[in-house]
């Protein structure tokens, strides 16, 4: 390695590079920022980055996790199979559901405590405080503290609440059915990423100068044209960074629906992660499931890019 | 219309507060409504009405939490696997950093951008390779081996955070410190990390809480009882016990209220870390 850093300092146009950054000779040993960087980029590459590789590989076999049974290499199959999975694309369409549905309550709820913590006069880091308690909530204890609050009977929180208001009649059974169990599914995401999206939300309206709203009171500006025509778009790049967060947060969701439902009834509320984890560890498909990740991973990347492109012109100095 | 009158002005400003108080309570009601079940004895049916406030107080299901076999276990387990995974975080992390941000050397750029790209990639998708090189490798069933794993998932993204930090700082400390003859290690333990205590803090509390909850490595790596961690045995307790839900939310109270004063205590890097992009508590 140090043999490589001296071909790289023999190269003139690194050489000028490096003395334009130290202004003169380094005053280190060429093999030091090694050193430094060894310790970190072997775990890193031991478990991060060949898993990657090694995943890709796993996916062309029909593998076997048992010792003793050979695994078959199968070229494309297991991607074929995905064509025709009709489990796969219910867990393909749920997920994005789940990301669109939850993406939007926990922004327009984020954003609207935002405001409002950045206007109210007393008890701002109070309620600051109050609002990210769910976010560092374990997600294994609100998955269970959510089976309990949508739990059946009428003793159970929200079917109290619902029938004390009369909103409903007869106590429901939230997780019998898939599109109550969504609700409950949905109402996790968007309670414990609320929170999250407020504190960024409420640093970037707090970096926002207040004689810029001064002078729009002047101009006669009401409340919602102040919003609306100047506060929003002043954060428009914070709100473009919390959307693709969310939304990278919102193809991963898992442990909630595992803990909740399991993908149940009858696969019904199956998403990409609960049912590759299933596939995997629950019929030991190692190979489908592998398959199933990398096909995850990209879509994942695709929206995250996609998302910034379509978003992000101009925006080359994202802040954060 | 600057002419609002003050008092209506006062009414909004009441309005708003009442807005925020209700959105207080949704978003403690369910907590409240889980330390009360864990506080009200043994609940393997619902009490009726739902309480947010527990009727009597008593200590019995943490008893029982703490009396059956494995959950005190599974307590020091977890705190064993979160400190270990904040030490080699932090550590790695910030050796990491310091090369990027000060250093030139042969392949820094492409070495860059491998690890931004795998920022990107969710470590979830990763379990299935993850799990079965452990296997071969023998590191199934072991605390270790569970956080060199743990380590590694938010290596890259804390390098990044801390090597913006060390770039920001000003060089001419370190250049005194080396025309007085120190070494980079010297420099590095001496100056620069003291300097970045701030932004070590954050990803300290970040790392620790990401080990401390994690669920689902653990639940595939680690089959033997006594190595389980606090997630697990809670996820155990809603089986076993066909369900009393008192203990359930016990050994949920048990592992939340460490995180729940961490966040509170160190609340400057929270806020410092998630604005600082991307973390997620």
């Amino acid at each position: 390695m140090s043999s490589n850093t001296m071909q790289a300092m023999a190269d003139p146009a690194k050489k000028m590079k490096s003395h334009k950054r130290h202004r003169g000779k380094p005053y280190y040993r060429p093999y030091v920022p090694y050193l430094f960087l060894l310790p970190g980029l072997a775990l890193y590459l031991l478990w991060a980055v060949y898993p990657l590789l090694y995943q890709l590989y796993i996916s062309f076999f029909d593998w076997r996790i048992i010792p003793g049974q050979t695994s078959e290499f199968v070229g494309l199959a297991n991607y074929q199979a995905m064509l025709t999975d009709k489990t796969f694309w219910l867990a393909m369409q749920n997920t994005a559901m789940y990301a669109v549905i939850t993406v939007a309550g926990q922004m327009v709820i984020g954003l609207t405590l935002a405001i409002l913590v950045n206007r109210v006069t007393i008890a701002k880091r109070f309620f600051r405080t109050i609002y990210y308690l769910p976010v560092v909530t374990s997600w294994v204890v609100v998955s269970f503290l959510f089976v309990y609050i949508f739990s059946p009977g009428d003793a159970g929180l929200m079917n109290f609440a619902l029938m004390k208001t009369g909103t409903i009649q007869e106590p429901i059974s939230w997780l019998a059915n898939s599109s109550t169990a969504w609700i409950a599914i949905y109402s996790l995401g968007i309670w414990k990423g609320m929170g999250w999206a407020m504190v960024i939300f409420l640093a970037a309206l707090q970096g926002i100068p207040p004689e810029l709203y001064e002078a729009a009171a002047i101009d006669g500006a009401n409340e919602w044209q102040r919003i609306r025509h100047m506060t929003l778009p002043l954060i428009r790049r914070t709100i473009f960074f919390v959307l693709i967060a969310l939304m990278i947060g919102g193809f991963q969701v898992f442990i909630s629906v595992l803990l909740m439902t399991g993908g149940g009834p009858l696969h019904r509320t199956e998403v990409a992660l609960t049912y590759m984890f299933d596939e995997a560890f629950g019929n030991l498909n190692f190979g489908y499931g592998a398959a199933l990740s990398y096909v995850l991973a990209v879509v994942i990347v695709i929206v995250s890019a996609a998302q910034s492109k379509f978003f992000g012109r101009g925006d080359q100095d994202l802040e954060y | 219309m600057l002419a609002t009158s003050n008092s209506q002005q006062r009414l909004l400003n009441l309005l708003i507060f009442l807005v925020l108080c209700a959105g207080a309570i949704i978003a403690v009601a369910p907590l409240l409504y889980m330390a009360a079940t864990a506080f009200d004895g043994v609940a393997y049916v619902q009490q009726y009405p739902p309480r947010l406030i527990p009727e009597n107080l008593t200590f019995e299901n943490f008893e029982q939490a703490f009396a059956s076999r494995n959950f005190a276990r599974a307590l020091l387990n977890s705190a064993f696997v979160a400190i270990a995974t904040t030490v080699m975080v932090t550590s790695l992390a910030a050796t990491m950093a310091y090369a990027f941000a000060r250093f030139d050397f042969y392949g820094k750029r492409i070495l860059f951008g491998m690890l931004l790209i795998m920022i990107m990639i969710p470590g979830v998708v990763l379990l299935i390779p993850q799990f079965i090189l452990a296997k071969n490798l023998g590191l199934l069933n072991s605390l270790p081996g569970l956080v060199l794993v743990y380590s590694s998932g938010p290596l890259a993204f804390n390098m990044f955070l801390l090597r913006g930090f060390f770039e920001n700082l000003p060089r001419e400390l370190e250049e005194s410190a080396i025309i007085d003859g120190a070494n980079s290690f010297t420099v590095f333990f001496r100056i620069m990390l003291p300097l970045a205590a701030p932004a070590i803090s954050t990803v300290a509390v970040f790392s620790f809480l990401g080990a401390w909850d994690e669920y689902l490595l653990a639940l595939n790596f680690l089959t033997d009882e006594h190595l389980r961690t606090l997630p697990i045995a809670i996820a155990n307790f809603r089986g076993q016990y066909s369900s009393n839900w008192g203990l359930v939310f016990a050994g949920s109270l048990t592992a939340v209220i460490p995180t729940i004063l961490l966040f509170v205590f160190f609340q400057r890097y929270f806020i410092q870390g998630i604005t600082s992009g991307g973390v997620r508590g």
